[in-house]
């Protein structure tokens, strides 16, 4: 992995011109280790020079596409469970597998992720119960798990709200001296590129940038906010924000899980050892719809979907395994099995995810309650008490 | 025939469409308002038939789309700003109440903001958190803007076309729960001739006990008032309409006759609507009042699981227990 030393910067530039990637893949300046097709590059420059790489056993990238093909098979679940009305909503990652699980797989253990509402494979990553996510979406509760002890925050939905929460939570990190070597803590924000448009993620950038947060911005540019392309919110590529905020911003391959990984491993670790924010913009692509509730055939084309299929993430990580002989046919029918495992199993616990009790609303309103509060209650548990044996 | 049997959303389209067809100055402005037409699809078609000058599909900034409509309206254009879900109005709380509400005070009336910020709001359709708030009080506390909401096609029809067509800027609130509820809109009466935006209406008129409701819990009270008609019981259900400038003439009038009032709203009950108007129709009323203004509001909780919202939100049976206990005094 690059240091993130200026001289070696230019130099690397000077050895491997961008004209010749860029070329190669038809993006400006994509970071990209892997190639639609399944070929290996073995080393990406970024815009400033940095060169990224990954050095993986055989057996971690099996990982990775064990995590592709299980985030995909669950995502697609849960958006079967919302067809069937057992979720009121979903928001799918369809798409941005290699996104997720490139940056989330580049954390370490120590790190504080930040995520929207669409962030299931990061969550993946970080080893929470999949289930988590369903509970909000389903409408039974607000997001169950405990950020601090998984390093995932709570779900935002608010778009750019969270990139502030990182921003500050990184602060603190520095503040309580937690960075500066290998073992510092750094910490990641997800958004989409449709939340770079908010005043919260201008005032994020700012913040993080005069306070040298260590901080990773990770924009997921899937092309779209609901209806709305890009071109509604920015003029310029967005990686190349960052430069007037005053940190670096790098544009990676968002369907590269291997690029993904290496980009992110790389900011993630600048951060950490004290050297400041940056931005990476995951080039990526929403496959399916914003949300269930969503109709994209009201403003994107066939032919566009079609395009970035030919990208996908699982099809051109399954060619490089075949292609290096990492692994042979069967590794394949035991990952779809699996991955088709945890999805009947991840069903039948949704359906059998109990509707809170009423009163429970109450609950966790204030740390100590109040007693104005602990009257509601009382007044809300008659209330409903008198119904006992009616229909209601 | 002029009276045509419409949806509230289609209500809306309809007279969004009108305002946009009588003044070249309206602009609409929001996100995915344009191709999408809208999320509820309030907006469905009219960027197609007025283009996109007329009907602007904006960056996501909330902060952007008030604040820019600002400058617009200070140009001499009548901005008609769509805010996705009441939830997403907080990033532009800050234009809202410190901007747009004070710019006529501020330039001793030399500044009009003619400005419309159209808000679905409420509760009722199974959402994820921050897609079902009433945010009515925070604006209505501020002096400057004025706050309306419609209760049926008809009224919203009308009302955000006299919404745009005013000088004030105006939080206009659509019960998201109602769009998709049917009733009967004369599209032809002039508008000059419509019942004026800032003044409640009776919706039933009754004898026994007087129900004042806004927006998505009229229905409710209407439903209330025809349960309790079967029980021998005629409530007068009084349609608010304006939150501020609160018209509470034909309360007092109502109140006076029946000596018994419920307030309902979905907000929380703490410094909600409901303690204005119990206040002001304890002072007007309070020789004719057998029993005390009571309210019937959300709980003082955030806006809990959808799976609950059925019990948090007031319903018929929680308005005709309010009204059981003004009889129990
Ligand atoms: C402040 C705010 N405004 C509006 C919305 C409604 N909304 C939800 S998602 C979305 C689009 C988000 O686009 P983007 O940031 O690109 O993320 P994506 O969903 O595409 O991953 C919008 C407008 C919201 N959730 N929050």
């Amino acid at each position: 992995m690059a240091k993130g030393d200026p001289g070696a910067a230019t130099r690397s530039k000077r050895a491997a011109p961008r004209t010749r990637r860029a070329a190669a893949t038809g993006e400006p300046e994509l970071v990209q280790l892997l190639t639609p097709e399944g070929e290996r590059i073995e080393t990406a420059l970024g815009p400033d020079g940095t060169e990224y790489r990954v050095d993986f056993t055989d057996d971690e990238y099996r990982g990775l596409y064990r995590d592709l093909v299980l985030v995909r098979k669950l995502d697609a679940e849960a958006t079967a469970l919302q067809r069937q009305g057992e979720l009121g909503l979903w928001a799918s990652l369809l798409g941005q597998e290699a996104a997720q699980v490139g940056s989330g797989r580049a954390l370490r253990a120590q790190d504080m992720a930040f995520p929207t509402y669409r962030e299931h494979g990061v969550l993946y990553c970080r080893g929470i119960d999949p289930i988590m996510p369903l509970g909000l979406f389903r409408g039974v509760d607000q997001g169950g798990w405990d950020p601090n002890e998984f390093k995932f925050n709570m779900y935002t939905i608010v778009i750019g709200a969270q990139t502030l929460h990182a921003t500050g939570y990184a602060m603190g990190v520095a503040m309580d001296g937690k960075t500066g070597g290998e073992d510092g803590e750094a910490v990641i924000a997800y958004f989409g590129d449709g939340a770079t448009s908010q005043g919260d993620v201008n005032e994020a950038f700012v913040w993080a940038s005069v306070f040298n947060a260590p901080l990773v911005f990770f924009c997921q540019n899937n092309q779209y906010a609901i209806s709305e392309p890009l071109e509604r919110q920015t003029r310029v590529p967005l990686y190349r924000r960052a430069g007037g905020f005053g940190f670096p911003g790098v544009r990676v391959d968002g369907n590269d899980v291997l690029a993904s990984y290496a980009v992110t491993r790389h900011a993630l670790d600048t951060a950490r050892n004290g050297q400041g924010p940056s931005l990476i913009e995951a080039y990526t692509y929403r496959m399916g719809a914003h949300t269930t509730s969503d109709d994209p055939t009201r403003y994107r084309i066939a032919s566009e979907v079609e395009a970035w299929q030919a990208k996908d993430p699982i099809a051109r990580m399954k060619a490089f395994l075949l292609k290096q002989q990492i692994v042979d046919e069967s590794f394949f029918a035991e990952v779809d099995e699996q991955a088709r495992t945890e999805s009947v199993h991840l069903r039948e616990r949704v359906l059998n995810m109990p509707d809170p009790q009423p009163v429970s609303m109450f609950d966790h309103v204030y740390p100590h309650g109040s007693a104005e509060l602990d009257e509601q209650r009382a007044r809300f548990s008659q209330y409903m008490e008198s119904f006992e044996g009616s229909a209601h | 025939m002029a009276t045509e049997t419409l949806t509230l959303g289609k209500a809306l389209n309809t007279g969004l469409r009108r305002a946009l067809e009588n003044d070249p100055k309206v602009v609409i402005m929001g996100e995915d308002v344009g191709k999408l037409g809208g999320v509820f699809r309030i907006t469905d078609g009219l960027q197609k038939d007025f283009g996109d000058q007329r009907v602007i599909d904006t960056p996501l900034a909330e902060s952007g789309i008030i604040g820019t409509a600002v400058g617009l309206a200070i140009r001499g254009f009548r901005p008609v700003c769509e805010i996705q879900f009441d939830g997403f109005v907080y990033p532009a709380y800050d234009q809202i109440v410190s901007q747009v509400a004070k710019m006529h005070y501020r330039s001793q009336g030399k500044v009009r903001i003619p400005m419309v910020i159209r808000i679905p709001y409420g509760g009722g359709i199974g959402a994820v958190e921050h897609h079902s708030e009433s945010p009515e009080a925070y604006f209505a506390h501020t002096a400057g803007l004025k706050v309306v909401t419609c209760a049926n096609p008809q009224d919203a029809y009308v009302m955000i076309q006299q919404a745009i067509a005013s000088d004030d800027p105006i939080v206009f609130l659509e019960p998201k729960r109602r769009y998709w509820e049917k009733g009967p809109v004369d599209l032809d009466a002039p508008l000059a001739d419509a019942y004026p935006l800032h003044s409640a209406r009776v919706a039933r008129p009754g004898t026994d006990a007087t129900v004042l409701a806004y927006g998505p819990m009229v229905r409710t009270a209407l439903d209330a008032a025809t349960a309790a008609a079967e029980d021998g019981r005629e409530l007068e259900v009084i349609d608010l309409r304006t939150l501020s400038p609160l018209d509470l003439t034909a309360a007092y009038e109502s109140v006076k006759r029946t000596g018994r009032c419920v307030v309902v709203h979905e907000a929380p009950g703490n410094l909600g609507l409901g303690s204005e108007v119990a206040a002001r129709i304890t002072e007007e009323c309070f020789y004719s009042l057998e029993s005390p203004v009571l309210r019937v509001t959300g709980f003082d909780i955030p806006y809990p699981a959808a799976r609950v919202e059925e019990e948090y939100l007031p319903d018929l049976d929680r308005v005709l227990d309010a009204v059981d206990r003004t009889f129990g005094w």
